[in-house]
C-alpha cells in the first residue's frame, strides 16, 4: 500500500505546487491547503502504514495487546493538522482583508509596497 | 612591550578626554609614549647589536596556538625604532599643524591607535598576531585617508586603499594559513629555521603567491601602486608617516621578515626582482609628470618601495645591506620632504609647484631643510641617500638574475628621482619670487623641529656612516645572513656605481632643464592613463556594483511565484542529488493495496485535480472537501482514530469557512499565458516526482529503533491514559501541545483584528467561533 499513496502523495504535492504557481491569490490559498493536507499525510505514511491496530491499551492492561500503529507521528500529525488549519484561517482572512483594500487578487500587482 | 602597545590603544581611546584637559598640549604629550619606547629601544641594542634576539612570551589562546609574543631582533628593532621615533615627531608637529582643527581628538585617537598597530605589527611573532596587527593597520589607516569625511575625493580614496590594502590582506591570511600548514608551526622565529621544508612543500607555490599580494597590495608594488597617490588627500602629518615609517612599510617589513623562509626561491627572486624594478621606475615616471608636491613626493614613495623590494629579492649579502641603509635613508629624508611639504602648503595655501617660487627668502630655514632632504632623495653625497643608491647600483650590478633589464630600470628611476627631487627645492624656493594664495611665513619651531631633525640625521649618517654599520649588520643577521660585517663608506673609488651615479646626475639635470616640454609631452598620454590598473580597479568596482544590482532584480524580483520556482528548483537540485548518490533501495511492496484502499487514494488524486481545474469556486472548495474526507478515511483505514476525527472536524470548518470568504472574493480569472502554466506544471511535477522518489527511498531504508517503544510501554503506567495519542499529546510532549495553542491564540487573535477593523463583517464572528472552537 505504501507505494501507491507515496504515488498519491506526490501528485497532491504536484498540485498544491501547481496551485501556489498562479498569479490569483484565491489560487494560492487553495495550494496552501493541498500543500498542509500532503505534508501531514507524508509525515502519516513515511512513519509505516498498520491495519487494525489503532495505538490503544485495553482496559485493565497496562501495555497494549500485541504491536500496534506507532503512536508518536499520529500524535505529530494531529498537532499538525490543527496548526494548518489556524494558518489557513489566518491566510483566509488575510487574503480578504487585502482584497478590500487593495481590490486585486492578482499576485503580480500586489508587489509594489505602494498600491 | 605588549604593555606598553596595549597602553598606547587605551591611551588612544583616552586622547579625546586628554584633549579636554591639555589642549593644543595633548599631542607633544602623547608623543611621550613613542619617545619613551625609543629611549627603551635604545636600551635594548648592546644585546640587539651583539646579535640576540628579545623573546617576550605572552600565551593569548594557547589552544589555538595563538599567542601575543613579540620579538626582538635587527630588523623588529629598526622597525619599531623608526615607528616611535617618527611617530613621536609627526605627534609633535601635527599637534601644531592641526592647531585649529576641531577635530584635532579624532586625529590623535587615530594615528595613536594606527602607531601601536604597526609596532605590533612589527614586534609580533605568532602569524595570527601579525595578521590582527595587519589588518588594524588597514583599517586605521582607511579612517586616516579618511579623515576629511566631508570631502567625496577622501571618502573615494580611503576606501579604495580599503579595497586593495584590505582585499591583498584576505590573500595575505590564506598565504600565512598555508605557510603555518607547510612549516609545521604559526611562530615566525621557529619558521625562519624550516626555509627549505616549507619551499619543498606542495603548498609552496600557492603560498608564495598569496603571501606576495599581500605584500604587494600594502606596499603600492604595480600594478597596485595606485592607491598611494590617491591616498594624499589625508592630512599632510599621516602621509608624512605612512610613507616614511610605516603603512607601505608594513608589506616591505613582511617580505624582509619571510626572507629566511621563502627567500632562496628563484620564482621569489625573479617576481621580487621583476616587479621591484617596474615599480620603481614606473613610480619615478609617474612622479616626473606631476606638478601636486604631495602627488610627485607620494610616487617617489612608489619609486623607493620598488627599490626596497628588488634589493630584496636580489637577496645577496650586498643587496639586503643595501636594503637595510636605503631603508633607513629613505625613512628619513621622506618623512622630512612630507613635513616640508606640509608647512608650505599651509604657509603658502598651494601645493602646486608651479604656483611657487623665491620662497627662500621669506622660508629660509624651510628651504635649508628641504635642501638637504632633497640632497639625500637625489641621492648625491655627502648624504645618506648617496650611499643608500651606491649600495643599490653595486648589489643590481651581482644580481644573478635579469641583470641587464633591473639595471636599466633602476638607473632610468635614479635619474628621474633626482630631476623630481631637483624640481622640488628649485621651484619653491628658488627664481623668481610668485604671488601665493596666502603670503609665505616661516613654520612654527614646533613644526621644523621634526623635519630639521630627520634631514640632519640623513647628513650626520651620510658623513659618518660607519655610525650605521652596527645597525645595518644586526638587521642583515635578522634576515638570515649570519657572516656579515658590513662596511659603509662615502667613497668607494673609482667604480662602475660611481660612472652610474655620475651620468644619472647629468641626465637628471637634463630632464630638470626640459621638464616644461617633457610635461606638455606625456601630457598628451593621459587619454591612455584610464587603460592602467587604477582603470582597471574602477571598471571591477562598477563591474561589482553592476553585478550587485543585477542579481538582486533577478534573484529579488517581488514576484512571489519566482522566489518559489528557485525556492523548489535548489530543493529539487540538492534533494535529487543526494538521492542519486545515496542510489539506495526503494521501499519493498509491503502489504499490498486492497481494493477500497486504493479507491480512497483515488478519490484523493481525483479531489485534488478537480480542485486545481475547476473555475467555479464552489465546485472547488467541494472537491477540496472531497480530498480532506479521503485523508480521514486514510486515517480510519490505518489506525488512526485520533486523526481521522480531528480531520473531519478540521475539513468541515475549513469548507465552511472557504465557503464563507471565498464568495466575497473575485471569480477565479486566467491570468497566466499557456507556455507560463506548462512550466509550472513541469517544476510541480519534477518536484511531486521527487517527493514520491524521496517517500519510498525513505520506506526502504533500514528501520531506526521507534522512539515510541518507551511511550508504548509506559503511556498507561506512567501517563495513566489508554488513548496512547492522547497521553503523548497532553503529556510526553505537553510543552509541544502548549506552543500548538499559543500558535492558534496568536491566529485567533491576528483573525479578529483585520476582522474588528470592519467589525460589520458577518464572517467575522463565525471566524473566531471557529477558531476558540478549534482548541478543544
Amino acid at each position: 500500500m505504501e507505494p501507491v499513496l507515496a504515488v498519491t502523495i506526490g501528485i497532491l504535492f504536484a498540485a498544491a505546487i501547481y496551485m501556489m504557481l498562479r498569479r490569483s491569490i484565491v489560487k494560492l490559498v487553495i495550494g496552501l491547503m493541498l500543500l498542509s493536507n500532503a505534508a501531514n499525510l507524508l509525515i502519516f505514511v513515511t512513519a509505516g502504514l498498520t491495519r487494525d491496530a489503532p495505538p490503544l491499551v485495553p482496559q485493565g492492561m497496562s501495555v497494549p495487546a500485541g504491536a500496534v500503529a506507532d503512536p508518536l507521528p499520529q500524535a505529530l500529525v494531529l498537532t499538525a493538522i490543527v496548526i494548518s488549519f489556524g494558518v489557513l484561517s489566518f491566510a483566509v482572512v488575510l487574503v480578504h482583508r487585502a482584497w478590500e483594500v487593495v481590490r486585486t487578487d492578482d499576485l503580480d500587482h500586489l508587489k509594489e509596497t505602494d498600491t | 612591550m605588549q604593555q606598553a602597545v596595549l597602553a598606547g590603544f587605551v591611551m588612544a581611546g583616552l586622547a579625546p578626554l586628554l584633549h579636554r584637559w591639555l589642549g593644543v598640549r595633548t599631542a607633544p604629550m602623547m608623543a611621550l609614549l613613542p619617545a619613551s619606547l625609543v629611549l627603551w629601544l635604545l636600551w635594548q641594542w648592546p644585546l640587539i647589536a651583539a646579535g640576540e634576539t628579545l623573546l617576550l612570551a605572552w600565551p593569548w589562546v594557547p589552544a589555538l596556538e595563538v599567542s601575543l609574543t613579540f620579538f626582538l631582533d635587527g630588523l623588529a628593532w629598526l622597525f619599531a625604532l623608526l615607528i616611535c621615533a617618527i611617530g613621536a615627531l609627526v605627534l609633535v608637529y601635527s599637534g601644531d599643524y592641526l592647531r585649529d582643527d576641531p577635530d584635532q581628538p579624532r586625529f590623535l585617537v587615530l594615528l595613536v591607535a594606527f602607531m601601536m598597530a604597526m609596532l605590533g605589527l612589527v614586534l609580533a611573532d605568532n602569524l595570527v598576531t601579525l595578521f590582527i596587527f595587519w589588518e588594524l593597520t588597514s583599517l586605521t589607516s582607511y579612517l586616516l585617508i579618511g579623515f576629511h569625511h566631508e570631502d567625496p575625493a577622501a571618502r573615494r580614496a580611503a576606501l579604495q586603499s580599503l579595497m586593495v590594502t584590505a582585499g591583498g590582506g584576505l590573500a595575505l591570511l590564506a598565504g600565512l594559513v598555508m605557510l603555518a600548514q607547510a612549516g609545521g608551526s604559526w611562530s615566525l622565529t621557529e619558521l625562519a629555521g624550516r626555509g627549505e621544508a616549507v619551499q619543498a612543500h606542495a603548498l609552496h607555490g600557492p603560498l608564495l603567491v598569496c603571501v606576495l599580494l599581500g605584500a604587494f597590495t600594502k606596499s603600492a608594488q604595480f600594478p597596485f601602486h595606485f592607491w598611494l597617490p590617491n591616498a594624499m588627500v589625508a592630512p599632510t602629518p599621516v602621509s608624512a608617516y605612512l610613507h616614511s615609517a610605516t603603512m607601505v612599510k608594513a608589506g616591505i617589513y613582511l617580505l624582509a621578515r619571510l626572507h629566511p623562509v621563502l627567500g632562496s626561491s628563484d620564482a621569489w627572486v625573479v617576481t621580487l626582482s621583476l616587479v621591484g624594478a617596474l615599480t620603481m621606475a614606473l613610480g619615478a615616471c609617474l612622479a616626473i609628470r606631476q606638478t601636486h608636491l604631495k602627488i610627485m613626493l607620494a610616487y617617489s614613495t612608489v619609486m623607493a618601495l620598488g627599490a626596497m623590494t628588488l634589493l630584496l629579492g636580489i637577496g645577496s649579502r650586498a643587496a639586503l645591506a643595501a636594503f637595510v641603509v636605503f631603508l633607513v635613508a629613505h625613512a628619513l629624508y621622506k618623512g622630512a620632504m612630507f613635513l616640508v611639504a606640509g608647512i608650505l602648503d599651509q604657509a603658502t595655501g598651494t601645493r602646486d609647484l608651479t604656483g611657487m617660487g623665491g620662497l627662500r627668502h621669506r622660508m629660509p630655514w624651510t628651504a635649508l631643510v628641504a635642501g638637504l632632504a632633497a640632497l639625500s632623495l637625489a641621492g648625491l653625497p655627502p648624504l645618506l641617500g648617496y650611499i643608500g643608491k651606491e649600495a643599490l647600483f653595486s648589489a643590481v650590478l651581482e644580481a644573478d638574475h635579469l641583470r641587464g633589464a633591473i639595471l636599466a630600470l633602476a638607473f632610468l628611476a635614479a635619474l628621474l628621482t633626482l630631476a623630481v627631487a631637483a624640481l622640488m627645492v628649485l621651484r619653491p624656493f628658488f627664481g623668481a619670487v610668485r604671488e601665493t594664495p596666502r603670503p609665505p611665513r616661516e613654520g612654527s619651531p614646533a613644526m621644523l623641529a621634526g623635519p630639521a631633525l630627520l634631514a640632519g640625521l640623513s647628513l650626520w649618517l651620510g658623513l659618518a656612516p660607519h655610525g650605521l654599520e652596527g645597525l645595518v649588520t644586526a638587521t642583515v643577521q635578522g634576515l638570515g645572513v649570519r657572516e656579515a660585517a658590513v662596511h659603509l663608506t662615502l667613497w668607494h673609488g673609482l667604480t662602475l656605481p660611481l660612472g652610474l651615479s655620475l651620468a644619472s646626475l647629468l641626465l637628471g639635470a637634463l630632464v630638470v632643464r626640459h621638464w616644461e616640454g617633457l610635461r606638455t609631452w606625456s601630457a598628451r598620454l593621459e587619454p591612455f592613463m584610464t587603460l592602467g590598473p587604477e582603470g582597471g580597479y574602477w571598471a571591477v568596482m562598477r563591474g561589482w556594483l553592476r553585478l550587485a544590482e543585477a542579481q538582486t532584480r533577478w534573484l529579488q524580483n517581488g514576484h512571489l511565484r519566482s522566489y518559489l520556482v528557485m525556492t523548489l528548483l535548489v530543493l529539487l537540485g540538492l534533494v535529487g542529488h543526494a538521492l542519486f548518490v545515496r542510489n539506495g533501495a526503494l521501499a519493498a511492496p509491503g502489504p499490498s493495496a486492497r481494493m477500497h484502499e486504493a479507491v480512497v487514494a483515488a478519490l484523493m488524486v481525483a479531489g485534488a485535480m478537480t480542485a486545481c481545474l475547476m473555475r467555479s469556486r464552489l465546485a472547488a472548495v467541494a472537491a477540496l472537501g472531497a480530498m480532506g474526507f479521503s485523508i480521514a478515511l486514510t486515517f480510519v483505514l490505518f489506525s488512526a482514530p485520533d486523526l481521522a476525527i480531528t480531520q473531519l472536524l478540521v475539513e468541515t470548518m475549513t469548507v465552511v469557512l472557504l465557503a464563507l470568504v471565498l464568495f466575497r472574493l473575485p471569480r477565479f480569472a486566467i491570468l497566466s499565458t499557456p507556455l507560463q502554466r506548462l512550466r509550472d506544471l513541469v517544476v510541480a511535477s519534477l518536484v511531486g516526482g521527487l517527493i514520491s522518489l524521496l517517500m519510498l527511498s525513505v520506506l526502504g531504508g533500514e528501520q531506526l529503533p521507534r522512539i515510541s517503544e518507551y511511550m508504548i510501554a509506559n503511556g498507561q503506567p506512567l501517563g495513566h491514559g489508554h488513548n496512547l495519542v492522547n497521553v503523548i499529546l497532553v503529556d510526553f510532549r505537553a510543552l509541544d501541545t502548549l506552543g500548538e495553542v499559543i500558535v492558534l491564540g496568536l491566529a485567533a487573535t491576528g483573525v479578529f483584528a483585520m476582522l474588528g477593523l470592519r467589525p460589520e463583517g458577518p464572517a467575522s464572528r463565525r471566524d473566531a467561533r471557529a477558531e476558540e472552537d478549534d482548541h478543544g
